[in-house]
């Protein structure tokens, strides 16, 4: 066995999937707090076992204990809101904007429960500083959780007004009305802002997050299609993105990279480096860094290092990484059991025996790559032990976490602030651009900008895991699906279960050995779990001739798959005549992360060439009452032209610990004359509270167009990227 | 369509016109514009995101054509005159190509975006009213890796009419 292959998971392929309790931190105390936002209103919205805590300390501090009581900040608030003397109001949270436009959407949450302007609310995101804690922004959990959170921070804000106002005029509250930043007495016609109502005002409540929230079918400004906010500053180019940051003083860096994965240095000079003017020099173990005071005396300093590199042992390479995952299974640890059914073996295969057709087959998803147009950044500051960075990450507090570690400094010393950055797809969930960078500004004694090129974007960040999907299937000829086993080497546990009858059913996930890093992605296992189920359901139907749509509407169990599914029938004109020759039409559903998705395709093949090309598709999708139906849009759109580049032609290419193509010029991404018409159906289910959307939308698409392809020619093909040249061959 | 500075010998360029101004610098020649522009002039508007001239996020406008300012030294620009994304607005007024995509919502993460409106107002410059076919074309080598072409080409439509409205409204 290759010791340099990683052996243990670094990064979760599924993070979003564990369950453990995120231990909840509150560094500033409430007196500091105070002098950051000024006098006011403040609601901390707290969860139920930090009640239990708080008054336990309280009785322990009664007891002549050593508890603060009331006086100890709380240790688990997830949210909290800021009303101004200026009518100002402040929302900090942990979730950060990574262009799914949360700032906007959270806002509009805020403005409603609120009843208070949509542009009074200023959100305050992802500062480790000044904001809960919050174990990051990933799973499409932000819409559920955290707007649900803000909802009742605001709700109580509303109703702490109206008591406020309910005291001055001597009134009953229940008779006072807000509207639009401004409590009202309908009785006596008075009214005063909130602004007039936090004057004077130091106070602050801790609440429990359960009194009622407004039903999504009464919303005025929450389900409006809202603009980003702060658009103008992204038009202008004034947005300041991490990369675009500069401090007094700052020096450039940049890293020495191995030319191999896990290669590590045999000899070193850095001398000539050394004797440049201005620059730095920063070796720390295998670690080398240089900083300068522009990037091209950096970029020169760094070509000025004489190096030579010890490789690690032979690696796999993107032809034979399929067997070496299936040789490579990684028993005793985590990864395989969440989603495996009661059902055993025997029962399994004695129904596979039972069923009156078989179908068996494999499934291939590759390493594809997150590639944001912002490369990973990072600008970092030391101000003696305290240790100030700037970074685009998608779990700030995570980074803050891998900075105290890695610097032997405790978390209180480490503050992370994420502006709004040039996204991520889950592919900046670690700090590693930040650690570095903080290294190299200890190194150098100045603050210090680390800006990754293309290139170490693409080879030393983290792919989206390959993967190896084996099904076997059973089926009747009335269409009763009898067996269904399924099992997945690596690519993860994400909607591994089937949303379909089924008799006897397995569905394993086995963790294996693999030679990149690997990580969280948009989707992730359940794009490759979703291709390899309706790619196979597709198959089972052909096998009895019966109609796909029918097929899958009989077997279906959950009727919200079910609505999306003839949502995008209709939609589409599932069952209509094909426009001519060599066209073909596909279909594909699914749910996953309270999001319910039907993808249906039309392609056109060229006999002769085997090009194919996309006609036309059209997405359906739900997930619950729509807080922002522009801002819904527009993911559901992007996800799938996103979702178009790793179903037809992304793949990373890799050899002996190389990536071989890191450059946009060799890994080919969606652009403008890839897109084809696109109709977008939203499902509004206003009766449902609202769940995420960053990922859902774009799982259903691989099948969809690969059930198209085979309408059309017969063809099936189990491999993502399906069509890397463009070409299927008939 | 980038140009690399021909000259073997490395000069020292200590002026460059930008946005309808002169700015001071002092680069040597074969130092990339949008270094120039980002790290000394702090004009940021202008992305890195390739270095190759494959994705445009840096594009900018040297006499009028959309330049990968990556892949553009700053010794090649001379006398010739640079537009960035910061010098569209005027008086506090978008460029109506900055509006469009405002209006649409054509971006997300929008750090493509700059990138985009320029190339965008090159090819208003060049083509008033293109179709949907001559957008899709002229803007191939723009790339939004979340995915709002749809929108984008939409905003490029909406400036289009715009722009032709208000010149013919300025020509009454």
């Amino acid at each position: 066995m290759n010791k340099n292959l990683t052996t243990e998971v670094i990064l979760e392929p599924e993070r979003y999937e564990l369950h453990n309790p995120p231990v909840h931190h509150f560094e500033i105390d409430r007196r500091d707090f105070a002098k950051i936002v000024g006098a006011g209103i403040a609601v901390f919205l707290l969860s139920k076992g930090a009640i239990a805590q708080q008054q336990g300390q309280q009785q322990q501090g009664e007891s002549g204990g050593r508890g603060g009581g009331g006086q100890a900040a709380p240790k688990d608030i997830s949210a909290w809101l800021h009303i101004a003397e200026s009518g100002a109001i402040t929302v900090f949270t942990g979730k950060v904007e990574i262009g799914q436009n949360i700032r906007t959407s959270l806002a509009q949450a805020v403005a409603e429960e609120l009843r208070a302007p949509f542009d009074s609310i200023t959100m305050v995101m992802g500062d480790t500083r000044l904001t809960p804690f919050d174990a990051g922004t990933f799973g499409s959990q932000s819409t559920p959780r955290m707007g649900t959170q803000l909802r009742h921070v605001a709700s109580v804000a509303c109703d702490t007004l109206k008591d406020l106002a309910a005291k001055q005029w001597s009134v009953d509250a229940a008779r006072l009305v807000p509207v639009a930043g401004k409590i009202t007495d309908p009785q006596t016609k008075r009214s005063i802002t909130y602004g007039q109502l936090a004057q004077g005002q130091a106070f602050e409540t801790a609440v429990l997050g359960e009194d009622p929230l407004i039903a999504p079918a009464d919303w005025t400004v929450a389900g409006k299609p809202l603009g980003k906010v702060d658009g103008r500053d992204f038009v202008t180019g004034r947005h300041k993105y991490v990369s675009d940051m500069k401090l007094p003083g700052m020096q450039y860096g940049k890293v020495l990279r191995p030319e191999s994965f896990g290669a590590t240095i045999a000899s070193i000079d850095v001398t000539a480096a050394q004797a440049m003017p201005g620059v730095a020099v920063v070796r720390d173990g295998d670690f080398v860094g240089v900083t300068a005071p522009d990037m091209q005396t950096a970029a020169s300093a760094l070509k000025a290092i004489k190096v030579e590199w010890k490789p690690t042992a032979q690696q796999p390479d993107s032809k034979n990484i399929y067997d070496f995952l299936k040789a490579n299974v990684q028993t005793g640890g985590r990864g395989g059991g969440r989603a495996q059914q009661a059902t055993d073996t025997t029962a399994i295969d004695s129904a596979l025996a039972a069923a009156q057709h078989r179908l068996d087959a494999t499934y291939k998803v590759a390493f594809i790559a997150h590639a944001p147009l912002e490369p990973r950044a990072a600008v970092a500051q030391w101000d003696g032990d305290q240790l100030n960075v700037w970074t685009g990450t998608q779990r700030p507090f995570g980074v803050r976490g891998e900075l105290a570690a890695a610097f032997h400094v405790p978390e209180e010393k480490v503050r992370v602030q994420m502006p709004d950055m040039g996204s991520g797809y889950g592919g900046k969930h670690t700090g590693e651009c930040a650690v570095e960078a903080a290294r190299l500004a200890k190194g150098a004694g100045k603050p210090v900008k680390l800006t990754w090129s293309r290139e170490e974007e693409f080879s030393w960040a983290y792919f989206r895991p390959v993967g190896v999907i084996d099904i076997r299937s059973g089926v009747n000829d009335d269409g009763t699906l009898t067996a269904w086993e399924l099992h997945n080497y690596n690519s993860g546990n994400s909607g591994i279960d089937t949303p379909y009858k089924t008799g006897a059913h397995v569905a394993t996930f086995h963790q294996t050995l693999y030679p990149f890093r690997q990580g969280s992605y948009r989707g992730l296992a359940a794009t490759a779990n979703f291709f390899a189920r309706e790619s196979h359901m597709d198959d089972l139907a052909r096998v009895i001739k019966m109609d796909l749509f029918t097929f899958r509407m009989k077997n279906l169990q959950d009727d919200r798959i079910k609505a999306v599914l003839q949502a995008a029938a209709d939609k589409f004109g599932w069952g209509k005549t094909k426009p001519a020759a060599g066209h073909g039409f596909g279909l594909a559903c699914g749910a996953e992360k309270g999001g319910y998705v039907a993808n249906c395709a039309e392609v056109a093949v060229d006999k002769t060439t085997g090009s194919v090309k996309i006609v036309r598709l059209v997405v359906a999708f739900e997930c619950g009452a729509i807080v922002n139906p522009d801002g819904l849009r527009n993911q559901v759109l992007g996800g799938n032209i996103q979702g178009l580049g790793g179903a037809l032609f992304e793949a990373i290419e890799f050899e002996n610990g190389r990536v071989l193509n890191p450059k946009f010029s060799k890994y080919r991404v969606p652009r403008f004359q890839d897109i084809p018409p696109i109709e977008v159906v939203l499902v509004d289910r206003k009766d449902l509270q609202p769940a995420g959307a960053g990922e859902v939308p774009l799982m259903a698409l691989a099948p969809s167009i690969g059930n198209a392809i085979c309408d059309a020619t017969g063809v099936r093909l189990r491999a993502l990227p399906m069509i890397p040249d463009g070409t299927v061959k008939v | 369509m980038p140009t690399q500075t021909p000259e073997a010998t490395i000069t020292k360029i200590t002026e460059i016109q930008i946005n309808g101004r002169a700015y001071k610098i002092d680069a040597a020649s074969d130092t990339s514009l949008l270094s120039v522009l980002r790290d000394q002039l702090e004009l940021t508007g202008s992305k890195y995101g390739c270095g190759e001239g494959q994705c445009s996020a840096c594009t900018v406008l040297v006499d009028g054509n959309p330049r990968h300012s990556c892949i553009t030294s700053v010794g090649a620009i001379g006398k010739k005159s640079i537009t960035t994304i910061e010098g569209l607005e005027r008086d506090g007024k978008l460029h109506p190509v900055q509006q469009a995509f405002l209006d649409e919502g054509a971006m997300q993460c929008a750090y493509c975006t700059s990138g985009m409106i320029m190339s965008a107002v090159a090819l208003l410059k060049s083509n008033a009213n293109p179709s949907d076919a001559e957008i899709i074309e002229y803007m191939q080598g723009n790339v939004c890796r979340c995915g709002t072409y749809p929108r984008i080409v939409a905003a490029i439509h909406d400036a289009a009419r715009t722009m032709s409205a208000s010149a013919n409204g300025g020509a009454r």
